[in-house]
């Protein structure tokens, strides 16, 4: 009989440490969440979104230069890696007969395990060290973190196109080629869309390549071979230095990263009802 | 893909067909876009051989200068003797890694159950994409919240607490900064336990449910049923360690804001500071003025290549082979 209330109280005892555990794991993520909501909000105004960066000992300022550079660096990096992406998965999804498919998909694995860090490196010595500290040298590197995401996602949303729709169009006397792009990735248009958008969100968040190919920048664009701002980065500078003015700036920053990034996150899940 | 290859439309043997000529012309649209598509994702193999020559020839200036003694050295001065070693960086590494690991699993396993045996299947969901959500978080945002936030509480509500009760012990004595190896090492944890623990309920919850049926039957609790789910999943689990080990060992941005960036080949205690092999490549790589410096910089990026590479494989390769197992026999 003892025995059995032994195996009564462990059991309720792993079912509390259990809960314990979720809770723990989610406590971070309100905690964050609430916290850039109220420290941004002395942030957040008119000026924040149409003026630059401010110099030393400036009150006010903004991150439009930032919001500028961000855009231009995600539209260049996806101008590279969408387009890698999407064939890559185009190859891994219809023509998965290929022996070749088994050691891309294999490559792509071990290039998304890759630290973005590394990555940075890699654009600096083959880019930086050549041209200098510039956008293109952080586009680079950021394509190069897009292109496993792209690939998987659209991999994995071709997949799930029936074999059946297909068939038809190739009983209807189209060639495979055609099938594939008019049929078979316009019924998969959405998911698509979506794994491009995640890979988007996932770049807009990434400072650490862009911090070593072209590092802080205070001023607007001003061509692809000289840096851009960025608002990650921008958070991590603003936050280590010693001004109180730039530490509200990181976190409006941080704010609008946010916004963006769980906005992509949330409007993509509600957009396939959880299918990706 | 097969039944497409074994359609006899397509591959029958146009050659013998002389008068379908036109077919062929028809058909030869779709070698092309094969071999567009090839070459696109055949891409992936340069981009990995140039990542691999660039990191090599890049430190290359470090590793003939220095040799074996790079990885084994305790002496970092880039201004006066130009020695480098990187020995206090890795283990800086290690350790912050190892405390991520020691305090995210069990919360990532935890998690991983509440989600597959413990939450209804619709709160579940909910659940699962908060977590999810949490893996979306861009990792200078829990730096700037590792500041202002994590490391005033800890300073002041949890490690003077540890610190009288633990204080005896050389680990817990010692000046308490607030940022420190414990602090990045809690960073880092946060920072693993939405992927681990999403990888830990893939694992759980493909486990047939025969195996939880059987033991239930004997009159097993829930907990005796979910021990018999883990040990089920035993290999994936660690396979998913694996896989936060990983993630923990390339984190840059949050570990630099909060560990102190001290260099130093040991920390007189948990609450010193310390660095580690990104958060040196972070700081240091744009203020590198001399090639040598800047070689030794990127040679700790190979490094961490190296180190990355050998642990992603192995993770993907046990957590591949325990999901293909575990659903080969839920087939059966």
């Amino acid at each position: 009989m003892d025995y059995y209330k032994l195996r009564i109280v462990k059991n309720r005892l792993m079912q509390f440490l259990v809960y314990l555990a979720l809770f723990s794991a989610l406590v971070p993520l309100f905690s964050i969440l609430y916290e850039v909501v109220v420290k941004s909000f002395s942030a957040i105004n008119i000026e924040f979104f149409i003026k630059p960066t401010p110099t030393v000992g400036e009150i006010g300022g903004g991150v439009a230069n930032a919001i500028q550079g961000t855009l231009i660096t995600i539209g260049f990096a996806s101008l590279i890696g969408v387009p890698i992406g999407l064939m890559s998965g185009i190859f891994l999804s219809e023509y998965s007969e290929s022996k070749l498919s088994i050691s891309i998909r294999f490559l792509h694995d071990v290039l998304s395990g890759v630290p973005s860090i590394v990555i940075g490196v890699f654009a600096y010595a083959l880019i930086t060290r050549s041209i200098g500290f510039s956008v293109t040298a952080a586009a680079f590197a950021l394509a190069v973190i897009m292109i496993p995401i792209v690939t998987r996602t659209t991999e994995e949303a071709l997949k799930l196109v029936p074999m059946s729709i297909r068939e038809a169009a190739i009983a209807l006397g189209i060639p495979r080629w055609k099938t594939i792009i008019t049929v078979v990735l316009s019924s998969a248009k959405r998911s698509i869309i979506t794994g491009i958008l995640l890979s988007i969100a996932r770049i807009a968040g990434e400072s650490a390549p862009v911090l070593v190919t072209m590092g802080f920048w205070r001023w607007w664009f001003a061509g692809l071979n000289r840096p851009v701002a960025n608002l990650a980065l921008n958070i991590f500078v603003f936050a280590m230095s010693p001004f109180e003015n730039w530490i509200t700036l990181a976190w409006g920053s941080a704010f609008v990263l946010i916004l963006l990034i769980l906005g992509i996150s949330i409007a993509t899940r509600v957009f396939t009802k959880g299918r990706c | 893909m097969k039944s497409l290859q074994k359609n006899p439309f397509i591959f029958s043997n146009l050659n013998n067909i002389k008068s379908i000529s036109r077919l062929k012309n028809y058909f030869k649209g779709d070698d092309i876009f094969k071999l567009v598509n090839a070459l696109f994702a055949s891409s992936i193999f340069l981009l990995l051989g140039l990542m691999v020559y660039e990191l090599i020839k890049g430190s290359w200036l470090s590793i003939q200068t220095f040799g074996l003694n790079f990885i084994v050295g305790t002496k970092w001065d880039p201004a006066v003797s130009k020695v480098f070693g990187a020995l206090p960086l890795i283990l800086g590494t290690l350790v912050t890694s190892t405390i991520a690991l020691l305090i995210g699993i069990p919360i990532s396993l935890g998690v991983g159950l509440a989600l597959s045996e413990y939450l209804p299947k619709k709160i579940g969901f909910i659940v699962s994409f908060f977590v999810e959500l949490l893996a979306a978080v861009p990792s200078v945002i829990y730096g700037l919240w590792g500041i202002f936030v994590l490391i005033p509480f800890l300073r002041h509500h949890v490690y003077p607490y540890l610190q009288i009760v633990f204080g005896f012990i050389p680990l817990f004595s010692g000046t308490i900064y607030g940022g420190g190896v414990l602090t990045g090492g809690i960073v880092l944890a946060i920072m693993i336990i939405p992927t681990v623990s999403a990888v830990m309920r893939d694992l759980f919850s493909i486990v047939p449910i025969s195996q939880r049926e059987a033991i239930i039957a004997l009159g097993a609790t829930k907990w005796e049923t979910t021990k018999i789910v883990i040990s089920y999943a035993r290999s994936g689990v660690i396979g998913a360690v694996i896989l936060g080990l990983g993630r923990a060992v390339g984190e840059t941005m949050a570990i630099t804001m909060v560990i102190g960036n001290k260099f130093q080949i040991w920390p007189s205690s948990l609450f010193d500071a310390w660095y580690t092999m990104a958060a040196i490549i972070a700081n240091e790589l744009l203020e590198a003025t001399y090639d040598l410096y800047i070689s030794a910089l990127i040679n700790i990026g190979l490094i961490l290549l190296f180190v990355t590479l050998i642990i992603n494989i192995l993770a993907r390769l046990i957590v591949w082979r325990t999901l293909k197992l575990t659903r080969g026999i839920a087939r059966e």
